[in-house]
């Protein structure tokens, strides 16, 4: 693959592309996730699932499934509610959930009885003997008639389906179109997908001592919220501990996945038995928590007849399935980056949260950003063309420019700092763009059709909390923490241990990344550090993986330990030395006077001293080498009261140019990737080779939901798409290689001037691949307003020349 | 049902139902967890093992139809493509990795090598979702002596 990162002359570590430290348990099976896990005496759940979309629940007869060998207990959604509180919910109170329907099932899919049994296969021999009396109920699917007049309601208590309204106002919005020479406008609309990690979520609860229970689960972001499942499960939350186990992936999926552990938790507690409860594939792709973003637009742009863009006027309906569990913060990510790289002062975004009978839906790769990314660029493509400009000429003319950062869009949110311009202009070389158009003509004259997609969108990191709430104007709990922790210790052998606070491994290289800061900033080998994962009983403050802000953060707790950790050696090895503090520094592992190289104390002889020789440790210094830091968010802001001004966010703001080159064949609507370029800019890259799986896997997936994946529900809410042969995931054929490049911005804000990256290319792909078809088929008119794009789809716009 | 297998060259006894799936009988009776099940239902290659030499799902069939097999899991692998895929970075969160492992190891053994189209084709029934697929190409590739 070309790649063409620099690396980093300044640093020993960070910015070089060494390989994972997690990497070799992989290759010998050694994962250890949740599936792998097996306590003496564990019981298997198996859940029946909802057949219909909408449907109240009569009787239920488990007499039989009671009396099938190997089931031990069965429970349903009554017993939920008898003996529990509903789950942790971050949308409106008048909308409750059980782990096990109540009364009424809302979608296809919906677990309605858990069967636990001695083994996996017992338990489905259970759920087929329970017997269901379901009374179906209108189902409501379109959520544009889910939230008109008349639709079947499905939350009784909430009175009708419109979960969420409200409309942001930033500028002068009317004012900006009255003035505009050209307004151009559009209906979108983007599918719903979702991570679908090969490994799906799971927990193994078990009864502990003193009345506690523990639970392995693959959950990201445990620490943050036990607490909630904790109440959930009527225990108090030092009764309740998490021990995280690495997840085979999540992309957004496993981002506090309740639903599994607080099921396994309540099975536990019932039968006083470990119960293992881990999602089939037909549970997760049913009944995740997380489908990813389901969003229908009307959108407007005006600009001026330069092409400089001034207003943008959003009016977004969201199909939030039958639960609003995260509330609507996928939206809070699109106004972190609304305007993406360009200087548009006035934007109107309107937000419906629309409930209808279908999974709820939660976090996947770019958390609504990318939505909004999709969006935009959209729209900026289809001014360009009215206008007679090419993609990258109004892209550059409308670019925040190097010397405006920061910069505050209209939303409140500030941008750190950015080369918008390089970092199109490194993605035009490497592609050699010239060459390709010419290629494109000489085509065409062929009967051929190549098209070529140039986007350029924003790649916010960091989340800070108050995006979950600034939405209400009297929001019940106004949160504004969201630290990561990590403690450091050296043993008294001189060897280093990491131990982190908030997940286990879940696909990213925490590990990698922790050792090689370690690595900078004491000098010793990155291999030879350990890195652990408390337990929730153990662990300091911590928020965990999500919005790509893990990398920054652990970076900044790596460091504030170290510093504590390299001063308290500095005053051992200063006693022992018989030196000044101040004149001390360490290089490889060794500490030593500032130039009198042999007056010096290996970190082995140190920890040595201060594990076991306390009467050689100077006044006032106790016993041990170990230092913890919890690293708050370094840049947060409130909203202003009349929301006019929403904060600061979201301030490390990556940036990415994608350029595609796309094939179509004009008789089948099918492609063929000929050329693809991404250059991305996460500012300080601390290690290039993992950096470039991320932006590699998120353009996947960003070809996924831009050409393969969606998940289906007719027009009676059945789910069509149950399989992975339905629902396609790209495989090794359909996505290609990737020319990776990089321009640095480092951020002033954070530690090393790192930015995160982890979403990667899901945050441009659709938008490159969507103008890379509108070009290839421009002699056609064809413009992509709708994702999934079909071949059907291109076929028929091909054919009717309308587009949808 | 009793059934006698060779797994990983260590002869095996294992008392399983008629219905009990190799992967089941894998990574439930025997403890071999390095088997992964993605699916469950043949598509997606998480759970690829070798039956005499021959790469298959464990999903897809009865550990009672194996009565004297040779079965090759990750664990008893050892193959050049273990390290060219460290050396390539070919996986992130590793779940599908022992699949592809066993999948890469029989495709080079199979010989579907010729070209990348070829490696992606043969390699196609296991999915990654991290998408590390680039990267498990090259290192197919390397070990194919074509890098
Ligand atoms: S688990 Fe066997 S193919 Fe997916
Ligand atoms: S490495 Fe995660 S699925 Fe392949």
């Amino acid at each position: 693959m070309a790649t063409s990162i620099e690396e980093k002359p300044d640093f020993k570590w960070i910015g070089k592309s060494i390989r994972r430290v997690e990497d070799p348990r992989y290759l010998v099976g050694r994962g250890g996730y949740i599936g792998d896990i097996k306590l003496p005496g564990m019981l298997y759940t198996a859940v029946l699932r909802s057949p219909f979309a909408h449907a109240r629940i009569g009787s239920i007869d488990t007499g039989e499934a009671l009396e099938v060998p190997g089931v031990v207990a069965v429970f349903t959604g009554q017993d939920c509610k008898e003996k529990m509180n509903p789950c942790a919910n971050f949308g409106p109170p008048t909308i409750t959930q059980y782990p096990l329907a109540v009364d009424k099932v809302r979608y296809c899919g919906e677990a309605v009885v858990a069967v636990v049994a001695e083994s996996r296969y017992a338990a489905e021999d259970g759920v087929e003997a329970v017997e269901v009396d379901f009374e179906p109920l209108d189902p409501v699917v379109d959520p544009i008639a889910a939230i008109g007049p008349g639709a079947p309601v499905l939350h009784e208590e909430h009175g009708n389906n419109l979960a969420y309204e409200r409309i942001f106002e930033f500028g002068e919005v009317d004012d900006a179109f009255r003035e505009a020479d050209v307004v151009v406008e559009d209906k979108l609309h983007w599918g719903r997908s979702s991570g679908m990690p090969l490994d799906t979520c799971g927990a193994v609860a078990r009864p502990a001592l003193n009345g506690s229970l523990e639970v392995y689960c693959n959950s990201l972001n445990f620490n943050f919220f036990i607490w909630l499942v904790a109440a959930a499960l009527k225990l108090p939350s030092n009764k309740f501990t998490v021990i995280p186990v690495p997840a085979g992936g999540s992309f957004g999926s496993k981002f506090f996945a309740h639903k599994v552990p607080t099921l396994a938790g309540f099975l536990a507690l019932q039968t006083g038995r470990p119960v293992a409860y881990i999602e089939d594939r037909l549970d997760h792709i049913t009944n995740s928590d997380h489908h990813g973003s389901d969003r229908y637009y009307d959108v407007r742009m005006g600009l001026k007849s330069d092409g400089t863009i001034t207003a943008l006027d959003v009016d977004v309906v969201d199909d939030y399935g039958a639960y609003l569990q995260f509330g609507v913060g996928t939206h809070g990510n699109s106004l972190s980056q609304a305007v993406g790289p360009y200087r548009l002062k006035n934007l109107r975004y309107r937000l419906r949260a629309a409930l209808t009978n279908k999974c709820q839906q939660g976090a996947y790769r770019g958390f609504g950003s990318e939505v909004q990314n999709w969006v935009l660029e959209r729209m900026v493509d289809k001014a360009a063309r009215q206008l007679g400009m090419g993609p990258e000429e109004i892209r550059r003319h409308n670019f925040i420019q190097p010397d405006e950062f920061p910069y505050k869009i209209p939303t409140g949110n500030i941008y750190d700092s950015g080369n918008y311009p390089a970092v199109l202009q490194r993605a035009i070389e490497m592609l050699d763009l010239d060459k390709w158009r010419t290629e494109q003509e000489r085509a065409r004259k062929e009967g051929r059709h190549i098209g070529i997609g140039v986007v350029t969108t924003q790649e916010r990191s960091v989340f800070s909390s108050t995006e979950f709430w600034f939405w209400f104007d009297k929001p019940a709990f106004p949160l504004t923490s969201s630290p990561e922790s990590v403690t450091l210790t050296i043993d008294p052998t001189g060897e280093f241990q990491v131990q982190m606070h908030s997940q286990a491994m879940w696909g990213n290289s925490p590990e990698t990344v922790a050792a090689m800061l370690v690595a900078e900033e004491f000098g010793v080998d990155p291999y030879k550090v350990n890195v652990s994962y408390a337990d929730s009983a153990h662990s300091l403050p911590g928020t965990g993986p999500g919005g790509s802000r893990f990398t920054v953060m652990i970076a900044g707790a790596v460091r504030g330990a170290s510093k504590r950790l390299r001063a308290k050696l500095f005053k051992i090895a200063a006693h022992e030395l018989e030196a000044s503090e101040d004149d001390l520094e360490i290089v490889e592992g060794v500490v030593r006077v500032k130039g009198v190289p042999d007056k010096s104390r290996s970190l082995a002889e140190l920890a040595s001293t201060a594990y076991f020789f306390a009467l050689n440790l100077p006044e006032g210094v106790e016993s041990g080498l170990e230092e913890s830091c919890t690293y708050d968010h370094p840049y947060t802001t409130l909203p202003s009261d009349d929301r006019k001004d929403l904060g600061v966010f979201y301030p490390f703001m990556g940036h990415a140019c994608h350029i595609a080159v796309i094939e179509i064949d004009a008789e089948t609507g099918t492609h063929k990737f000929l050329d693809y370029v991404a250059v991305h800019d996460a500012g300080t890259v601390v290690n290039p080779k993992t950096l470039a799986g991320h932006v590699t896997g998120g353009a996947a997936q960003g070809i996924g939901s831009a050409m393969y994946e969606e998940l289906v529900y007719d027009e009676d809410g059945q789910f069509k798409c149950s399989t992975f042969m339905d629902y396609l995931i790209p495989t090794a054929m359909e996505v290609p290689e990737f020319k990776l490049g990089h321009v640095e911005t480092p951020s002033p804000y954070t530690e090393f001037g790192i930015k995160g990256g982890g979403e990667g290319g899901r945050m441009v792909a659709p938008a490159a691949i969507s103008a890379a078809i509108d070009d290839a088929l421009s002699d056609y008119g064809v413009r992509i307003t709708q994702l999934p794009i079909k071949p059907s789809e291109i076929l028929r716009q091909i054919e009717t020349g309308t587009q949808s | 049902m009793r059934v006698r297998l060779r797994v990983n060259g260590a002869e095996r006894q294992v008392d399983v139902e008629p219905r009990v799936t190799l992967l089941d009988a894998l990574r439930e009776v025997i403890g071999l967890t390095g088997t992964k099940k993605g699916c469950d239902r043949g598509e997606c290659g998480a759970c690829t093992v070798h039956v005499n030499g021959r790469r298959i799902d464990a999903c897809m069939t009865l550990a009672v139809m194996h009565e004297g097999d040779e079965i090759t899991t990750i664990e008893g692998l050892d193959h050049p493509v273990q390290r060219a895929f460290l050396e390539h970075d070919a996986f992130q969160c590793g779940f599908c990795t022992p699949g592809q492992l066993m999948s890469a190891a029989a495709c080079l053994a199979e010989g579907h090598t010729g070209s990348d189209a070829e490696i992606r084709e043969w390699m196609s029934g296991n999915t990654c979702r991290c998408a590390a697929y680039p990267h498990i190409v090259a290192a197919v590739r390397e070990v194919a002596g074509r890098a």
